[in-house]
């Protein structure tokens, strides 16, 4: 599969991925992500399209959201890490299709550059235009050709997009999660009973 | 009946012409009809802005988001085991299923796998999730035509399945049950007579909705050829599932695919219908349903011994990775890219949910049909609000 594709997108391919028994990944350039579209589908026969996101590779500045909003936050990497195949800015999208035939499926990338616009798959999939404007939404990726590119989920006047790492989750602002008050010593070995007493006094404690 | 006098007779006609004129006198214009969020012939809150012309549909554009919850955002802050509460609340009726392919995409990047035992009972776990899904459909699309009684029978079957996956789980709706690496517990004492008996009245259930349903002309009338979806439209547009068997692609992902599920050790048939229309929709369900009685006493009868958790350390670290596993969930192909970065929680999750997809073709889908065949053809693509929204 990863060989027809090469042939047909040429240096548009970067790089690829195959995982016996898990998946193929493939990335290819962002100029070429709606040629590849059309070559999956027409070269591959994947004709079923399964999803189209996006993926943001900064690290939260926020963590888990565990912090203690009393002590000042610690230090965080800020570097940027891409995961499979590879990558070089910080936005990439991802889309998965699969063959109903042959029962195969090739999941695509390509990098987003910082003006934010790739190509649209509407022409190639129709299927791809909710998930677009999910992206759209959740990441801000402006998606070249795509027909109507408004909100699906969120009110038409929000700012912000929610799914971006350094959009902060506010729930885990306003409030410190119970986690962080109360925090229990991580068990070491097999100290299930004595766990069990502990939560048995804290119950007791409680009432 | 009646006799209907001279002068009532004239009177109709003459109102009837009085109409005539009217609408070739004026030029029709378009009507916006909104439907929905909270109507009772939607499911929960999708909303549905339909522009008519006359009775028809020219333009529908559905509304989501009443409903969002962010679960993709939520993921990123939770442990990878505590993410099997949240996904239990995407598709409601057939919890246990969303949690199979998250737990499914850990393992894998975990490189480790479930015993056989705790395989088996997951497949059985999941079958019983469509049973319960599924049938409520199965009496639901009599509603949605005018046909009550099938929605009560529905109710009081799927509550002796609900029933046995609380024998087990502890949870009616939600179970959470699923562990990466197996299972929380072992199937209670007497289960096996117990889902057994089940089984037998969801087959006559089954064969009830034959009787009420399919062979009624009335259903037929109002399903048969309405809301076709031609095979290569639904392929293209993300459509699984049922929805797309009814369309005639064989296409299954519980025997297509190489998950670490007991499916492919059973003896069953993947249902399929040419048509395409409302009326294969429902009667691939149907046809599903009965199926998979059939897969959990196979399930009950080979289920192996032996432990139902591998060997996993108590603090889950998954690999740094990336994973997509997917699985025929009731509703259609639900999967999970999890992209982990060797914490204790996922870096992100992409939850593609069946019904999204299933429900993004109703803007080409509704082009051109009569408002009420909008509620059949809602109804019989088979959608979860949650599922959508998530």
């Amino acid at each position: 599969m990863r060989d027809a594709l090469a042939t047909e997108l040429g240096d548009a391919l970067v790089d690829s991925v195959i995982r016996p028994g898990a998946d193929i990944w493939v990335r290819v350039t962002t100029e070429a992500w709606a040629d590849a579209g059309r070559a999956v589908r027409d070269v591959l026969g994947c004709t079923y399209f399964g999803f189209l996101s996006a993926l943001d590779w900064m690290p939260s500045p926020w963590g888990r959201g565990e912090d203690d909003p009393t002590e000042p936050p610690p230090e965080r990497s800020t570097e940027i890490v891409q995961g499979v195949a590879g990558g070089a800015t910080r936005f990439q999208v991802l889309a998965r299709v699969h063959s109903t035939t042959t029962h195969r499926g090739i999941t695509l990338k390509a990098d987003v550059p910082d003006d934010m616009r790739i190509a649209s798959w509407v022409p190639t999939y129709p299927g791809a235009d909710w998930h677009e404007r999910e992206a759209w939404e959740m990441f801000g990726i402006d998606f070249v050709g795509h027909p109507h590119l408004h909100h699906i989920y969120l009110p038409g006047d929000f700012e912000g997009h929610p799914l971006r790492k350094d959009f902060p989750l506010v729930a885990r602002m306003v409030k410190p999660w119970p986690g962080i008050v109360d925090v229990e010593p991580l068990p070491t070995g097999d100290d299930e009973e004595t766990e069990g007493e502990a939560a048995a006094e804290a119950a007791e404690d409680a009432s | 009946m009646t006799a209907v006098t001279d002068r009532q007779q004239l009177s109709y006609v003459a109102s009837q012409v009085a109409d005539a004129r009217v609408n070739v006198e004026l030029e029709t214009e378009g009507m916006t009809l909104n439907i929905g969020p909270q109507h009772p012939a939607t499911h929960g809150t999708l909303r549905i802005i339909a522009k008519l012309d006359g009775e028809q549909v020219i333009e529908a554009d559905p509304v989501m988001g009443y409903m969002h919850r962010g679960y993709e955002k939520l993921t990123e802050v939770r442990t990878f085991p505590q993410v099997t509460t949240l996904i239990n609340r995407i598709d409601w009726l057939g919890s246990f299923a969303n949690e199979v392919p998250f737990i499914l995409a850990a393992e894998q990047l975990m490189e480790i796998e479930a015993p056989p035992r705790a395989q088996w009972i997951r497949t059985l776990l999941f079958e019983l999730s469509r049973i319960a899904n599924v049938t409520l459909f199965l009496g639901d699309m009599g509603v949605q035509l005018g046909a009550l009684t099938p929605v009560f029978y529905a109710f009081r079957d799927r509550e002796y399945v609900l029933n046995l996956i609380e024998s087990v789980t502890g949870g009616r709706f939600h179970p959470n049950f699923d562990r990466i690496g197996g299972l929380k517990d072992d199937l209670p004492k007497g289960f096996n007579d117990e889902c057994k008996t089940v089984m037998v009245k969801i087959r006559d259930f089954c064969d009830q909705m034959d009787d009420l349903l399919v062979g009624n002309q009335i259903f037929q009338t109002r399903t048969r050829g309405i809301g076709v979806i031609p095979k290569d439209v639904g392929l293209a547009y993300g459509l699984s599932g049922a929805n797309i068997r009814a369309s005639g692609v064989d296409w299954d992902l519980r025997r297509d695919s190489d998950v670490a599920m007991a499916w492919k050790q059973l003896d069953w048939k993947v249902w399929t219908h040419p048509d395409g229309d409302s009326f294969a929709r429902y009667w691939v369900r149907l046809q599903e349903v009965r199926e998979a009685t059939y897969m959990v006493e196979q399930l009950l009868d080979g289920m192996p011994s032996g432990p139902i958790m591998a060997k996993v350390p108590r603090i889950i670290k998954v690999p740094a990775g990336e994973a997509w596993v997917s699985t025929e969930n009731p509703l259609g192909e639900m999967g999970y890219y999890v992209v982990s970065k060797g914490d204790l929680g996922p870096f992100r999750v992409k939850i593609r949910s069946a019904s999204f997809s299933n429900i993004s073709i109703t803007p080409w889908l509704l082009k051109g049909v009569y408002v009420p065949d909008v509620i059949t053809i809602l109804a019989s693509l088979y959608f979860i609000l949650g599922d959508i929204d998530r």
